[in-house]
């Protein structure tokens, strides 16, 4: 276990951090090997449609036919939200080559948080609103930090730590929401915490379509560019999740970076479920509140090769075969295609992408030997 | 004082190890039967409790046993939770159309199916295993959703989320004479349910711990916890598995002695599959008569859990499996006020700590004096606990472990580190 941890090529340095020759050839490569990979997935699906008694001709152009419908785009853009925020929390931490898992549990406690919070707040509207965020990135900064603690101080892996944490939040969320935060005015099953005041609602761009929370997941992939990107601090994150030791040797201390690497992550976590919170049920509740969105934010994360553009193509992307399940039952496919279709979406585009970048090792090893061999003669 | 420490150490040092065991096992019974006397917390040592207990545990163990196997080998299972999946819906679809031992071999293959999976995921195309392991578990949560709308939605009492109950069930053994099973058509004496009636000290709680083990044993439980020294006997005392064992530990070095790192590591991913499988069988099979959604309910990761703080090593998993069975099982029994367990708790940690600090472990001794602490307080003050706390105790307790702990623990030296033939050179 601790293996991955310390080995700076380890498993997920290979796969995160691929060698590239030039950068415009090889985003060709990558946009080409994943339309591949979606291929042989849709394939794959087809297959299983094909053998389970479905017709997957149907199936498909059921889910086209989706698309042509402006409605069914506004949906996949309202699905694709929550999926930026999850990918890019995800993606931050990959960027220094720490697999953070429990994005699930970060977002779940922050949301319970920052409604309970929201919910004793009366501020003017735009202030309200950005306290209600600040709990949640606070809040969820903090569950990662659990996982952060227990990495550079004891040692233990984050991917154990943070599974682990996912059950804990599970657990101590019902609890707290039921001993303390839970409104008991409301009867019934859909039990909530107390309803946010309108102050701290957060606006529509399409009434009862899209929320501006949708705007604000661009900025944050934006802003996650810049930082990771064109920052020194980027620069130093990257570094030291390619190789540790290298970059330590360069005055990046690991300990640090991975310490903030893992709060930004739990921040971003934290505003994965805000949609539902400011903008749909203005609260927290355990039927309410979606969840696996942590799950499927790895997902997105890896099929969008961890980069901002990637991420949001790949969210619209699963929020579109997410938003064509209810056209699909009508067509008498059962809906959980669209998920299997997912899962095996993203191994096919992991499994593509390191063959690809095997064959580019290949390659440039067999130019260098040439080169040298060359150089030799002349 | 100093000649008491003196004693004290040197009799850890004399003491065989399975003396020392067996010593520890005989002192917690008695702490326990102190306690129940006291308490009148006769949910402690019952064989109701026992008997759930080992219900209870046998899928944790197999999820332990699950990623032994895979660890052993080299290869990280984080799917065990995905693999137990398919291992529920398969074992209970083969126990609805055919019965509870096929459904048992299908739970198997449904699971092994999730391994070969991983295994060509991680093994033939290199990607990282934690990635292919959490996809396993996506991948398996809604392939059984969409096998169940296909096959399950329609039936009496099935639908998306759950299969219709099973009509066999796998017969269920009473030991004669001890616990009052029947020889031929004939009743027997149950002797130790006479014992534990009498609640004698020390006696009557061994009474009903054997009587728990012995009443109502499902013949899939009795297999299953023989798969424990099994997996030990193969893994430690053949050729075979030292060959596994060498493909977690040094592929490279096994490579160049013939070892073929790729079958092997393949094999026991097969192997771990089938593992995982065998568990989530058993959950739909023995611990319910039917497959529902989230019925494994994070036991591949409790699984994990016991693997890592039983220092991968079967009997470590046995181990960590039993206590958290047995804290599901009393709560199981005695709902939530398990008060007489925190005098448990409060006497074992207070006669750890004036051992460790006797033996001038301040750090070890004041830690199991701070335990004692919370649990007088808890002894005093709660009366019920929360539900949903409990629930978070394994996963509570491994942190605290690999917090604590884990320079005790060695994990297989090459578990994770991807391997390609010829790589070592």
């Amino acid at each position: 276990m601790s293996d991955t941890a310390v080995a700076p090529s380890g498993p997920l340095g290979k796969i995160l951090t691929p060698s590239r020759a030039s950068g415009l050839r090889t985003s060709g490569t990558t946009l080409a090997s994943s339309l591949i990979a979606v291929l042989i997935a849709l394939a794959i699906s087809a297959l299983m449609l094909f053998i389970t008694g479905k017709d997957p001709v149907a199936a498909f152009t059921t889910m086209i036919d989706t698309a042509k419908n402006s409605d069914k785009l506004l949906e996949m853009m309202r699905r694709a939200t929550p999926l930026i925020f999850s990918a890019t929390a995800v993606a931050i931490g990959f960027k220094m080559n720490i697999f953070n898992i429990g994005v699930e549990g970060q977002y779940l406690f922050a949301a319970l948080m920052a409604a309970e919070a929201g919910s004793h707040l009366s501020l003017p509207g735009p202030l309200h609103v950005a306290a209600i965020l600040a709990v949640a990135l606070i809040s969820g900064a903090a569950w990662a930090g659990i996982s952060a603690y227990l990495k550079v101080r004891k040692n233990v892996h984050e991917v154990i730590s943070t599974i682990m944490l996912n059950y804990i939040a599970l657990s101590f969320i019902q609890w707290i929401f039921n001993s303390f935060f839970r409104d008991d005015s409301v009867e019934g099953l859909n039990v909530k915490t107390t309803i946010i005041a309108e102050s701290g609602w957060l606006p529509d761009i399409v009434e009862g379509r899209l929320n501006s929370m949708f705007i604000i997941a661009l900025i944050v992939v934006a802003i996650f560019w810049v930082v990771v990107y064109r920052s020194r601090f980027g620069f130093k994150l990257r570094a030291s999740g390619y190789n540790a030791t290298a970059a330590s040797t360069a005055g990046i201390s690991a300990t640090k970076m991975t310490v903030i690497a893992l709060l930004l992550s739990g921040a971003v976590a934290g505003l994965v479920a805000m949609q539902s919170v400011l903008g749909e049920t203005h609260a927290y509740g355990p039927s309410a509140t979606p969840i696996q969105l942590g799950f499927a934010g790895i997902t997105v994360a890896l099929l969008g090769r961890n980069h901002p553009v990637g991420i949001v193509v790949a969210a619209l992307l699963f929020g579109f075969l997410d938003s064509t399940s209810a056209q699909l039952q009508l067509a008498e496919v059962p809906n959980s295609i669209v998920k299997v279709m997912q899962a095996i979406i993203v191994l096919t585009v992991v499994i593509v992408n390191e063959a690809a970048v095997r064959r580019a090792n290949v390659r440039t090893a067999e130019r260098a030997r040439a080169e040298l061999a060359a150089g030799g003669a002349a | 004082m100093s000649t008491t420490t003196t004693s004290i150490t040197s009799a850890n040092i004399s003491m065989s190890p399975r003396m020392r065991v067996a010593m520890i096992g005989i002192s917690l019974v008695a702490i326990m039967s102190v306690t129940r006397l006291w308490t009148g917390f006769d949910n402690l040592t019952s064989s109701g409790t026992i008997g759930a207990a080992l219900r209870l545990t046998v899928p944790i163990m197999l999820a332990g046993l699950a990623g032994l196997w895979a660890e052993r080998v080299g290869i990280l299972n984080i799917g065990i939770e995905g693999m137990m999946i398919l291992g529920t819906w398969f074992g209970a679809f083969g126990a609805w159309k055919y019965g509870p031992w096929i459904g048992f071999l299908l739970a198997i293959l449904g699971g092994s199916l999730g391994g070969l999976i991983h295994a060509v995921a991680t093994i033939r195309f290199n990607i990282d295993q934690v990635i292919s392991g959490v996809v396993m578990n996506l991948l398996a949560f809604f392939g059984v959703r969409y096998l169940s709308e296909l096959v399950f939605v329609g039936q009496p009492q099935g639908g998306i989320s759950q299969s219709p109950p099973q009509s066999f069930a796998i017969p269920k053994i009473d030991v004669p004479f001890l616990a009052g099973g029947p020889v031929g058509s004939s009743t027997t004496p149950d002797a130790l349910g006479w014992l534990e009636e009498r609640g004698w000290f020390i006696i009557g709680d061994l009474s009903g711990m054997t009587r728990g083990l012995m009443s109502g044993l499902s013949l899939a439980s009795l297999i299953a916890l023989l798969l424990v020294p099994l997996s030990a006997w193969v893994l430690w005392r053949t050729s075979f598995g030292l060959r596994l064992r060498s493909s977690g530990e040094a592929p490279e070095a096994a490579e160049s002695l013939g070892v073929n790192v790729i079958r092997v590591r393949y094999i026991g991913l097969l192997i771990s599959g089938g593992f995982a499988g065998l568990g989530g069988g058993f959950l739909s099979i023995i611990s319910s008569s039917y497959y529902r959604q989230g019925q494994t309910a994070g036991r591949g990761f409790i699984g994990l859990a016991t693997m890592i703080f039983g220092n991968w090593r079967p009997s470590g998993i046995l181990g960590g499996a039993a206590v958290f069975g047995y804290s599901e099982g009393i709560k199981l029994v005695a709902g939530g006020s398990i008060t007489g367990l925190f005098l448990f708790i409060l006497i074992v940690s207070a006669i750890i700590g004036l051992i460790s600090l006797l033996q001038r472990n301040i750090k070890r001794g004041s830690t199991a004096i701070g335990i004692g602490v919370i649990a007088l307080i808890a002894y005093l003050t709660v009366t019920e606990v929360p539900e949903s706390l409990t629930q978070s105790l394994p996963y509570v307790i491994t942190l605290v472990v690999l917090a604590t702990a884990s320079q005790r623990l060695r994990p297989p030296a090459k578990a994770g580190v991807p391997y390609r033939p010829g790589g070592g050179h």
